[in-house]
């Protein structure tokens, strides 16, 4: 028995030695003709599900592009392979396989992992190692203030989630004859930094378009309740009302509105989809606006995939699930790393970090064109109105698909 | 800066329009008898069995689940009140035999230990087995309007009311007039001498902590109809029950009600001219006052051998 143990012992040393002998070499990986990218992905542990989104969406792009003959670059025609592990949502973790990938695999080309979290702790190391990391599940503003180089996000920071419903606003008063300026702005949002975030972007909104702030509220985390906010928000009649709080906040602020009758023009939340408000809540969510990063009905088009239904069709297939956005990012952040490769003409790592750095694209997730922090500027962020039970997309105008419905009708009258 | 502007501008609101006093009052009040249901089996606990029952909020948390499985399955929530009634009897009764029975004459900080460890273990599974998720359930019923639609209350809190009220009133009667009643009210005096005129105190101790479990149940129904549930819910209602008992007292449940509701209310206020974050920082500011008041009443009687 023992010498059946020192036998394996001697087997895994061995492995290791052959591992550290071949694996850190100084020029990108590719074997033959398949560039390797790597990713930390959280395939068990609480991120599971969205995990598991992030990789489809990867294993879908790679599909698609190895279908249509690889990434062209210097002539030649490259097919991509993603070496994935699983982080198990731990942000200790995602850093340890992220220095495992890059030194022991010898990826030179990073995909994001799922959730801010991780992505916050796998920034660092990319950065440390100079290795061009192209995510699209790490929204919180703080990873773009921390001067990364090397760090792009396709889709919205959360600063951005709320402010096209100002905007919105805005364009309705004008819409009726009225100056944004007289408009009265509500805001109920939990005491986290991801509502935080959401707060400080419709605070920008709000001075940039000369509204007037009535009511501030910060809800506590462990508030199951908004009764005292509502009272306010009757009192005041602001002209919109905000409200952030993920899905729990989401739930609430239907709910709460709905059965005390609060009339107000515009309700805008965050999370709306996710807490599944229109399919629980009825009648209550009607007319509601919500915020996401994306949705199939939009009509962004790339060479890739065509329009987004289209996208959202083959992934169906393929998956047996209905694409959510954070597959759909996933996706659009590996045909940033496609696109920058052919316009390098090579897998150099400073050449492609600027491509990167340079890149205006357009795919059916949205137009990406990154700032020097390395966020996505171009891409608005979608609101849908609950319309008949349905999430209809209202915003931005040029993509929705739906009209909006504006102001709600009072609940007299519904 | 602007934090006392918008404090000073609610205050001017509730002069204006005096109606909305009595729209945060009814609302406070509503609020409060939920909290009084999860109040109530506390200092029931506390009383009979000197526990502090950390995994109350728990209770109410899975009585909530209760509900939105069997709404989901086409059952009226409405009448799975009892049905997450006698789930939560069931499973408070098997938590006695299995953990609670080992701590009850224990020192206090081992049964607080115990429950707390309750509490982790039901919050972990809830998650496991039902998911983070935020969930809801339809009563279907409106909402009543007073004063030309300025007051709206919605049936659904009414209706919670109502229960907590009957709830609390069976309660109260149960404990006074049956055979079981006496019994845990002559264990809660003294175990022993119960023990000794034959009450079996083992068996009073399941009775009350399921009990409370099944009241923290009904709560739960309750509330996953007025509001929401999910499986970090618990420790906004276990504090809460707390605060209510330490300031009410264990020996009446008459104040432990008034306390809920003078509770509920002052906390619906706190929100209106504070704004929200500093509302559950004022009820807690208010429990330190009522206690150091009570304390100064206390020190000023002269206390003697007789």
């Amino acid at each position: 028995m023992a010498k059946v143990v020192k036998t394996r012992a001697w087997a895994v040393l061995g492995a290791v030695a052959l591992v550290l002998a071949v694996g850190g070499p100084a020029s990108p990986k590719v074997e033959g003709d398949t560039i390797i990218l790597g990713a930390a992905v959280s395939l068990t542990g609480k991120y599971s599900t969205n995990g598991k989104n992030t990789q489809d969406g990867y294993e879908l792009g790679v599909k698609r592009i190895n279908e249509m003959g690889g990434v062209r670059v210097g002539g030649k025609y490259y097919k991509i392979k993603v070496i994935y592990y699983d982080d198990e949502s731990t942000p200790a973790r995602g850093a340890q396989l992220a220095e495992r990938l890059i030194n022991q695999d010898g990826v030179k080309f990073m995909l994001g992992p799922y959730s801010s979290g991780l992505t916050k702790a796998i920034a660092p190391v990319t950065e440390k190692y100079r290795i061009p990391m192209v995510e699209g599940n790490g929204a919180d503003r703080a990873l773009f203030t921390q001067g990364y180089k090397y760090m792009f996000a396709v889709l919205s920071t959360s600063d951005q989630y709320l402010r096209e419903a100002m905007n919105l606003a805005a364009e309705q008063a004008q819409k009726q004859g009225k100056d944004p300026k007289t408009l009265k702005v509500a805001m109920a949002f939990e005491n986290d930094p991801f509502s935080m975030d959401v707060r400080d972007g419709v605070l920008e909104d709000v001075k940039r378009l000369g509204m007037k702030i009535v009511i501030d509220d910060k809800l506590p985390p462990e508030i199951n309740d908004m009764a005292a906010t509502l009272t306010k928000v009757k009192a005041v009649k602001p002209d919109i009302l905000v409200v952030s709080g993920h899905a729990r906040g989401a739930t609430m602020a239907v709910r709460q509105v709905s059965d005390m009758k609060v009339d107000v023009p515009m309700l805008a939340v965050t999370h709306c989809d996710s807490a599944k408000v229109a399919e629980t809540l009825g009648k209550a969510a009607e007319y509601a606006l919500c915020a996401s990063q994306w949705d199939r009905s939009l009509s962004y088009k790339d060479r890739w995939f065509g329009m987004a239904e289209e996208y959202a069709k083959v992934f169906e297939k393929e998956f047996r699930y209905d694409p959510p956005y954070q597959a759909a990012e996933s996706t659009a952040a590996l045909l940033v790393f496609v696109d920058a490769f052919e316009r390098a003409g090579s897998f150099d790592i400073e050449k492609v970090r600027e491509a990167i750095a340079a890149t205006d694209l357009m795919t059916f997730y949205g137009p990406v064109k990154f700032d020097a922090t390395g966020k996505n500027i171009a891409k608005p962020m979608v609101l849908y109105q609950v319309q008949d039970g349905k999430y209809k997309v209202v915003a931005p105008t040029k993509w929705a698909a739906a009209k909006l419905i504006h102001p709600i009708p009072p609940w007299s009258k519904r | 800066m602007l934090f006392f502007l918008l404090m000073v501008d609610n205050l001017f609101l509730l002069f204006n329009a005096p109606i909305l006093s009595a729209q945060l009052l009814v609302d406070g009040i509503l609020i409060g008898a939920i909290f009084a249901l999860a109040a109530y089996g506390m200092a029931l606990v506390w009383g009979v069995m000197d526990i502090i029952n950390i995994a109350q909020g728990e209770f109410v948390m899975l009585g909530g689940y209760v509900t939105f499985f069997l709404a989901a399955a086409g059952v009226h929530p409405l009448y799975t009140v009892p049905a997450a009634a006698a789930a939560l009897y069931i499973l408070g009764w098997a938590l006695y035999r299995t953990v609670v029975f080992r701590v009850v004459d224990k020192d206090m900080f081992i049964s607080i230990l115990a429950t707390f460890g309750i509490s982790i273990v039901l919050q972990q599974l809830a998650n496991e087995l039902f998911e983070a998720d935020v969930r809801t359930a339809e009563s279907g019923l409106g909402s009543l309007f007073f004063a030309d639609g300025l007051i709206v209350v919605s049936q659904i809190k009414v209706v919670a009311f109502i229960c907590a009220l009957v709830l609390g009133a069976t309660l109260f009667l149960f404990l006074k007039h049956s055979r079981l009643g006496r019994a845990i009210r002559a264990t809660a005096q003294n175990a022993r001498a119960a023990r000794i005129m034959g009450v079996n105190t083992d068996r009073v101790f399941a009775t009350t902590f399921a009990l409370n479990a099944a009241i923290c149940g009904a709560a739960g129904s309750l509330v996953v109809m007025t509001w929401l549930v999910h499986p970090y819910l618990g420790l906004a209602y276990t504090l809460r029950a707390f605060m209510i008992v330490t300031v009410a007292g264990l020996g009446n449940m008459a104040s432990v009600v008034f306390a809920s509701l003078g509770l509920g209310a002052a906390e619906n206020f706190a929100g209106f001219l504070l704004g929200t974050e500093y509302q559950a920082a004022f009820v807690f500011s208010l429990l330190v006052a009522i206690l150091v008041w009570r304390n100064a009443l206390l020190s000023r009687q002269r206390k003697y051998l007789k």
